[in-house]
Formats: structure tokens, C-alpha cells, sequence
């Protein structure tokens, strides 16, 4: 196994989390991949919203851009193209990301920058403590939800395979091997990845507790074909117990940054090109 | 006999998709290379096809940059024009119209030009727009040898078989507008300059785009807005030549929070569009100030409130960007007045927001951007492009608590250092805490970066009389109206202050009113928000000048008004 020392913060570092939070497996599970691909800190981005889940970038060493509740996965999109040397992570919530975000999921999947988007769905919003998230359960009761959710809940996987995203996969953080296994692949993955990761918010989600995920879902057999659209699609809407793996893949698609303009080198390398300048100037003439 | 000397107005009226887009190129092109200051504006409608929309070109011996509402020759391509400019059309108008394309009588004298059966002998209905401008040189007496010039470069791309035949229709209409001036008795006198000129030709949105190229921009995302989507358009055009990495965002708030991510891995990054878009663009702004990443935004303003008139033009926006974002940080806004104003705002923005590590605000209006012009090249300054970036040591960090507040901004990948930026309040490495203490030193930090940015304001610029104790103050697109105004007024005691920038307002600003017994604020809005804000920083207002129609100052109200005063 890699050391992951490098990626440790100092010992007096204060974490918001709580005792038993499902965010410090990932964080664990997160250093190993990082460590394993020998990804150095000083290369890596980490990108993240607001809510609990997006104070992990402050819990390892790397560049961070910690910005807005729901508007991590736009500026991960512009800093992949910026400098498309850096490994970029977008790490959130599930209600920063699903929900406040909602349109920027859609269209990063559309736009298919080279990130990797890690979800922490814990099926709740946990930094304000307790309300409905957009993948809570139907009859969820919560301080606001008095009578309990009456929304369908969001279905990241399926909306992602819908949008012909390139690599979709859900983990659980109880399954630490598989998990670091296909966060591995995700960053190595060229085009946007997203890990929808279940996880337990052990103080205010009291149905899906590690024990619920670990009765509730199944590791994907080995011979499953992530690349055929359709099946994915149908593994995604299954509702009896939730399939674990990487669940859907298309390899074909080109990525966002490697399209523009300004594609190869980065962005702040590059000379301001005078005569380029002067053409356009005297084209007004 | 009808003299027409020192300028001419002359408008072309048509729906939608009928060329006047065409008309006016010709037109402002052949004009321009001949020496003569040309000055066109537009007021359309929000529709695709249809309408009724009109071009107004100044053909003058000075050079102008105002709007006025005098029509001295009109070409009305369809009978809406009419009516729709009723209230412009006087007896002295000349409506040179194909009357074909009117279909009931109208009141005013309208001199008959068969644009459309000419065009149909030359065999191809396009060659009208050509015709309709050869018509006017004629009436001019330019030399015909420059608009076959203007032609062959207009129309070269398109084959010598098209050039040829643009020539001839061109000469066909230049002949008649001959014709049609000696029968009428028309004189028209408008002294050029003598040298042929270089001159550019230059909208508004032209200007702030090539500023914002000089200013070495290499990022935009942006979500359409009229008319804030001029410089999307202006950037993805020349993109590719110049490097600038262009996008155009599922809305405002991921085009702001894009432009933010990029400035922070280096690129230079501005967001455009309007007050609308800008409102969904706050959140971002309050971001930016908190972790003092660089960002240009610029606001074309229209009239509100909500979608209100999507294609004209006000000054309602100044609040709008002055309170923006939540909490409290440092920002510019700067409110150019005309293309050379345009190309410094564009330069300046990126050389505060850099150094200041803070939003800065390009303030302008759908006037001012439509606008077109000749520019010369000599008055379009390149300011120093200094990049304030730094490359990182191993200990490096972000919000090191500097004297004047500003932090050597390092970004990821170059050097050895980590780059930790983060919305909430963090320590100097950039990490998050919740220690009140530090808060209070990062605010203070933050805030006094305002004191560098006062230092560096650009100065109100002086117009009208060199003294008077009557002191009129525009900013932004009025800067034209209000000079041409107080020159038409003859009026000894009024001078003019034009603030390109709003804010930070320059220090010691009372000085610049100083024996000011009138002191006259002049806006396109209806509360008089400059009024407020200056007021707010201690001057004494005694009047406002308020417009709010959707139009802009004309040059004969203002006239008119100064008169009075
Ligand atoms: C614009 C805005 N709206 C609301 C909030 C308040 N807020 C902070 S985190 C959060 C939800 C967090 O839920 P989730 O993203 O699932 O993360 P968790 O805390 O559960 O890890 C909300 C609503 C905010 N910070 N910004």
C-alpha cells in the first residue's frame, strides 16, 4: 500500500466532522487512491461547494478552491481548462450538488471536462441540520418535512446515463477496497467521472445507516459490461437493492477543454500575441 | 434652395432584415475614408424580423458623439417608418423614399427614388441598399473614385462579377442623388479633413472588446443578454487568433463561478452581460471579494426593472453593481463615455481587478455599445500589462497579511506551494476557520486594499466652459450628449465633469466643485443613483437631469436645457 503521508494535514487540524461521519472513510479511502496513482499534492485541485462534505478538501494536502453551496463542478470545469495538467476533483453533497447545483450536474455532464466529480450522498443535508436532500427516501420525516418527503427522490446514476455521461459509478464507503478501486479509475478516467458515494450522515439520517447500505446493495458482478447504455440504464432504476460498481462507460466522447480555443499548454504559460493584436486592430479600419 | 452645412443627419428606417444594416456600412465606410467624422445610432426593436427600427448617421465636420433628433434626410424602406418617426419628421426633412414600398398616401413630400425597379435592372433586388448609398454621395458630391474604392473592398470576397455590379449600381445611384440635389436646390457643405484618413471605424462594443484583448483577456464564459452579448460574440470571433478561451454557460451563476475558477489557475478572465444576468451573478461577486481572485465584469445596462426594454437603453444599473454581493470587500466600476473610454475601462479592469485581487465592473449601456464611429488609432491608449502573479515557495501562503493588504497570489501548478482559496473566512494558509480574532485581521485585511484602489482612480474628465460656477456631471454614455450640448448652448459659465470611473470616487472630491453654485447631475435613470452617491460623499446637489424613456439624451434637449439654465 502507498504512504499517504504526504496528503496528511497537521495533527492540530480542527475537523468539523462528526464522531462516526461517513466523510472520514472517504477521506481515507480518497488519500489511498490519491497515493496509489502517486498523484502529488501540488498537482491536485480539489474543488468543492459547501455543506459538510466540501470541508474534506480542508482535511488533505492539495490545492483547494473551496467556493459556493452548489457551484463546485464550474469552476472545476474552468481550472481543468485553464491548466489541463492539473488533476481536478470536484468533491460535494448530495443537496450541494443534486440540488442547489442541479444545472451545473447536467450541463458539466454535457460539457464532459476531465474531473472527477465525488459525491458524498448521504441522502440528507447535514450542515443545516437534518432537512430533506434531493436523494432522501419518500416518507423521510424531518424538522421541515413534518409529514414526511413526498418528492420521488433524484436519481443521480440514471439522470447521468440519461445525459450519456462518459464514466458513471456509485461506491459505499463500508466496501474500502472496491470504493478506492474505482475512485482510481474515476481520476484516471479522461472525461468527467462521477462517484455518487453512500455514505451515512450518523446524526441526522437515522434510515440509511451503514447497516441500511450494506443490506440495501450489491457489488456488480465482474462480467457486467458497463459499456452497453441500455443496461446500465435499466441496472440504474433498480430499486430492490442498489447495484455498487462502475455501472456505466463511453469512451468515445471528447473532453471540454481539449476543444477550445486555447487547448494544450496552460493558460498563464502563454505570451500575448501582438501582431495577432494588430491584425484585429487595423481589420476595424 | 435647402442648405445643409458643417453636418448632416440622416436616418434610414426599415423592419428588421431589410439592410439598413447594409445601408449603413456602405454609407459609414465610403464616408470615413473620405475624411468626414461619421457618428451612427441605433434604436431597434426586440424581434428577429419585423418592427420598426431605424440607423441615424452624423455626417459632421467635428467630431461628434451624440445622438441627435433632427432628421435632415430620411430614406424610409416600408411605410411603418413613418409614423414611427412621425415625431422627428419636420417640413425640412427630405424623404427620399421608393415610393413602390409606401403603400397609402402620406403627408409629408417624399421625392421618389425607384431603388427597387433600378435594382431590378442592374438583375439582383440586393443591389438597392448600394444604390440608396450611392444616392446620398451623390447628393454629397464625394468623389466617385473612393466609393468604388470602398466598394471593391466591401464586396471583393464576393467575386469581381459582384464588385462590378455594385460599381454600376453604385455610379446609377450617385448620378440620381446628382440629379435629385440640383432639382431640390440642395447644398450640402460639410467641410472634411484634407489628408485621407486611417481612421477606424468602431461600435462601442468593438472598443471594449479590442480593450479587453489588449488588456490580454484569454477567458470568458457568459450566458446571452442583450446587449451584454456583444462582447461574448466580439471575443468568440477573434478567439481563435488570439488565444482567449471562450464558453458560453448554462446560466449566469456557473459563467461567474467558471470565470472564477479560471482566474484562479491563471487566465485572465471576464463575465458579460446585463442587470438581469448580473442579478444571478451576485452570489459570484461576494465569492470573488472573499477570495480575492480577479474578476472583469461587465454590465451592459437596458431598462428594468426584470426584463423590462430588452433593446434600449438606461443608466439604472449603478446600485446594482455599487451594493452587489453580500457582506463587504473592495470594488471598481468604470463607466466609459465614448470608444477611447471603452478601450481604457476595458485595460484598467484588468489591471485593478489584478492587482487588487478583487471585482471590478465595466458599467455600460445599449447606446453606448450600438454606437459606431470613426476612431483614430492614436487616441486608442495601451496601458502596461503588468502581471501580478507570483510563483510559489514550498511555505507559500495565500492570504499572507501584507501592509497594504494585498497578498503575492500564487496559483496552482506553478511553483511548490499550495494555493487554498476559501469562501469562508479563512486563516493565511487559506484554510477555513471560525477564530473571530482572525476574521477581524482578514476583514481589515481585505478592506484596505480600497485605500490602493482610491489612490488609483481615473480623474473626472473636464468639458464645457474652462471656469463656471455651473457645474453639469454625467458619466458613462452621456458624456457625448452632454459635450455637443453645452458647445450648442454657447453658455461661458457651465463647465462639465464626465466620471468614467464611479468608484472608488477620487479623494478630495469636493475640490472638483469648488465655487460651484449649481452643481447638475445627468442620468438615464429615474432616481438619480450618481446623484445619491455623490451626495453620500459629501457634494452638494442641487439639481438632476433625469431620463428614463429608453432612449438617450439627444443633443437638442440638453441644448435646450443648458440654455435655460
Ligand atoms: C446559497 C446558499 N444556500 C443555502 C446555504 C446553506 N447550506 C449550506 S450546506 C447546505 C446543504 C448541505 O447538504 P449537502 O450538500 O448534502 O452536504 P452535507 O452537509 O450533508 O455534507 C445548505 C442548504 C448556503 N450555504 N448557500
Amino acid at each position: 500500500m502507498a504512504n499517504t503521508q504526504q496528503f496528511d494535514m497537521p495533527h492540530d487540524t480542527d475537523i468539523a466532522w462528526c464522531p462516526g461521519c461517513g466523510n472520514y472513510p472517504l477521506l481515507i479511502i480518497l488519500k489511498m487512491a490519491l497515493a496509489e496513482l502517486g498523484i502529488a499534492p501540488e498537482n491536485l485541485v480539489t474543488v468543492s461547494g459547501i455543506g459538510q462534505a466540501a470541508k474534506a478538501p480542508h482535511y488533505f494536502r492539495g490545492h483547494v478552491f473551496n467556493g459556493l453551496h452548489g457551484r463546485a463542478l464550474p469552476p472545476a470545469t474552468a481550472i481543468k481548462a485553464v491548466n489541463p495538467s492539473l488533476t481536478v476533483i470536484a468533491e460535494s453533497g448530495d443537496g450541494d450538488t443534486y440540488g442547489e447545483g442541479g444545472n451545473h450536474f447536467i450541463h458539466t455532464i454535457r460539457r464532459n471536462p476531465d474531473i472527477t466529480n465525488l459525491v458524498h450522498n448521504n441522502m440528507v443535508y447535514g450542515l443545516t441540520k437534518g432537512q430533506a436532500s434531493p436523494t432522501s427516501e419518500k416518507g423521510m420525516v424531518t424538522p421541515i418535512q413534518v409529514a414526511g418527503v413526498t418528492m420521488e427522490p433524484f436519481n443521480p446514476v440514471s439522470t447521468a446515463i440519461a445525459l450519456d455521461a462518459s464514466f458513471v459509478a456509485r461506491v459505499f464507503v463500508g466496501n474500502v477496497v472496491q470504493a478506492k478501486e474505482i475512485i482510481k479509475q474515476a481520476i484516471l478516467w479522461e472525461g468527467y467521472a462521477l462517484v455518487d458515494v453512500f455514505q451515512p450522515c450518523v446524526v441526522y439520517n437515522k434510515i440509511n445507516t451503514y447497516q441500511w447500505f450494506k443490506e440495501n446493495t450489491y457489488a456488480l458482478p465482474e462480467e457486467y459490461d458497463p459499456t452497453d447504455r441500455q443496461a446500465a440504464f435499466a441496472k440504474s432504476i433498480e430499486t430492490e437493492k442498489l447495484p455498487l460498481g462502475v455501472i456505466y462507460t463511453n469512451s468515445s466522447k471528447k473532453t471540454f477543454e481539449s476543444q477550445l480555443f486555447t487547448a494544450g499548454s496552460a493558460l498563464y504559460t502563454k505570451r500575448f500575441d501582438e501582431q495577432a493584436f494588430s491584425d484585429l486592430l487595423h481589420s476595424k479600419r | 434652395m435647402l442648405r445643409i452645412h458643417d453636418e448632416i443627419s440622416i436616418v434610414l428606417g426599415g423592419s428588421a432584415g431589410q439592410g439598413i444594416q447594409t445601408i449603413e456600412s456602405l454609407l459609414m465606410a465610403a464616408l470615413k475614408s473620405q475624411g468626414y467624422h461619421v457618428f451612427a445610432t441605433k434604436e431597434y426593436m426586440s424581434r428577429i424580423r419585423g418592427g420598426s427600427n431605424s440607423t441615424e448617421i452624423r455626417i459632421t465636420s467635428q467630431k461628434r458623439a451624440a445622438y441627435a433628433k433632427r432628421i435632415d434626410v430620411l430614406f424610409p424602406l416600408d411605410e411603418g417608418v413613418l409614423t414611427h418617426l412621425a415625431k422627428r419628421i419636420s417640413s425640412k426633412t427630405l424623404v427620399l423614399a421608393d415610393t413602390k414600398l409606401l403603400k397609402k398616401k402620406y403627408a409629408h413630400a417624399i421625392l421618389d427614388v425607384p431603388f427597387s425597379r433600378m435594382a431590378k435592372e442592374f438583375g439582383n433586388p440586393v443591389l438597392s441598399n448600394t444604390i440608396a448609398v450611392g444616392v446620398v454621395l451623390g447628393m454629397m458630391k464625394v468623389e466617385m473614385a473612393d466609393f468604388e474604392a470602398t466598394l471593391r473592398k466591401l464586396f471583393g470576397r464576393k467575386g469581381e462579377e459582384m464588385v462590378k455590379k455594385n460599381i454600376e449600381a453604385g455610379e446609377a445611384g450617385y448620378k440620381l442623388g446628382q440629379h435629385l440635389a440640383f432639382l431640390q436646390g440642395l447644398d450640402i457643405q460639410i467641410p472634411r479633413r484634407k489628408q485621407k484618413q486611417e481612421d477606424l471605424l468602431l461600435s462601442g462594443s468593438d472598443a471594449l472588446g479590442l480593450g479587453v484583448v489588449a488588456a490580454q483577456c484569454n477567458f470568458i464564459a457568459s450566458y446571452p443578454m442583450s446587449p451584454g452579448t456583444t462582447l461574448l460574440t466580439f471575443l468568440a470571433q477573434v478567439g481563435q487568433r488570439l488565444g482567449i478561451a471562450v464558453e458560453q454557460a448554462e446560466d449566469e451563476i456557473a459563467a461567474i463561478n467558471m470565470a472564477l475558477g479560471a482566474s484562479y489557475a491563471g487566465a485572465r478572465a471576464i463575465v458579460t452581460t446585463s442587470g438581469g444576468g448580473f442579478a444571478l451573478m451576485e452570489e459570484g461577486v461576494s465569492l470573488a471579494g472573499m477570495i480575492e481572485t480577479p474578476i472583469v465584469i461587465h454590465i451592459a445596462q437596458r431598462p428594468g426593472p426584470a426584463t423590462g426594454l430588452p433593446t434600449r437603453t438606461e443608466q439604472a444599473d449603478l446600485n446594482l453593481s455599487l451594493y452587489s454581493g453580500h457582506g463587504e470587500f473592495p470594488r471598481a466600476i468604470f463607466t466609459p463615455g465614448s470608444p477611447e473610454e471603452m478601450f481604457e475601462a476595458g485595460q484598467m479592469a484588468f489591471q485593478i481587478a489584478d492587482r487588487y485581487q478583487s471585482p471590478v465592473f465595466i458599467l455600460t449601456d445599449q447606446y453606448l455599445l450600438d454606437a459606431v464611429g470613426n476612431v483614430s488609432e492614436k487616441d486608442l491608449k495601451r496601458l502596461p500589462m503588468k502581471h501580478m502573479i507570483v510563483k510559489t515557495k514550498k511555505d507559500y501562503l495565500r492570504y499572507t497579511l501584507t501592509e497594504d493588504g494585498i497578498s503575492p497570489r500564487g496559483i496552482p501548478g506553478f511553483g511548490e506551494g499550495l494555493v487554498i482559496v476559501d469562501s469562508d473566512e479563512h486563516t493565511q494558509d487559506g484554510h477555513l476557520t471560525e477564530d473571530l480574532e482572525m476574521r477581524v485581521k482578514m476583514m481589515d485585511k481585505r478592506m484596505k486594499k480600497a485605500d490602493g484602489m482610491r489612490k488609483e482612480v481615473l480623474k473626472p474628465v473636464a468639458g464645457g466652459a474652462k471656469q463656471g460656477n455651473i457645474v453639469v456631471v454625467g458619466w458613462g454614455s452621456t458624456k457625448g450628449a452632454i459635450t455637443e450640448g453645452l458647445e450648442n448652448s454657447k453658455r461661458e459659465d457651465i463647465r462639465m465633469l464626465h466620471f468614467k470611473q464611479v468608484y472608488p470616487l477620487p479623494k478630495h472630491l469636493e475640490t472638483y466643485f469648488e465655487d460651484a453654485e449649481k452643481t447638475i447631475i445627468i442620468e438615464n435613470n429615474f432616481t438619480g443613483q450618481f446623484a445619491n452617491l455623490l451626495k453620500q460623499e459629501g457634494v452638494k446637489v442641487t439639481d438632476t437631469i433625469l431620463k428614463y424613456d429608453g432612449e438617450p439624451f439627444c443633443v437638442e434637449e440638453l441644448t435646450k436645457i443648458f440654455k435655460g439654465l
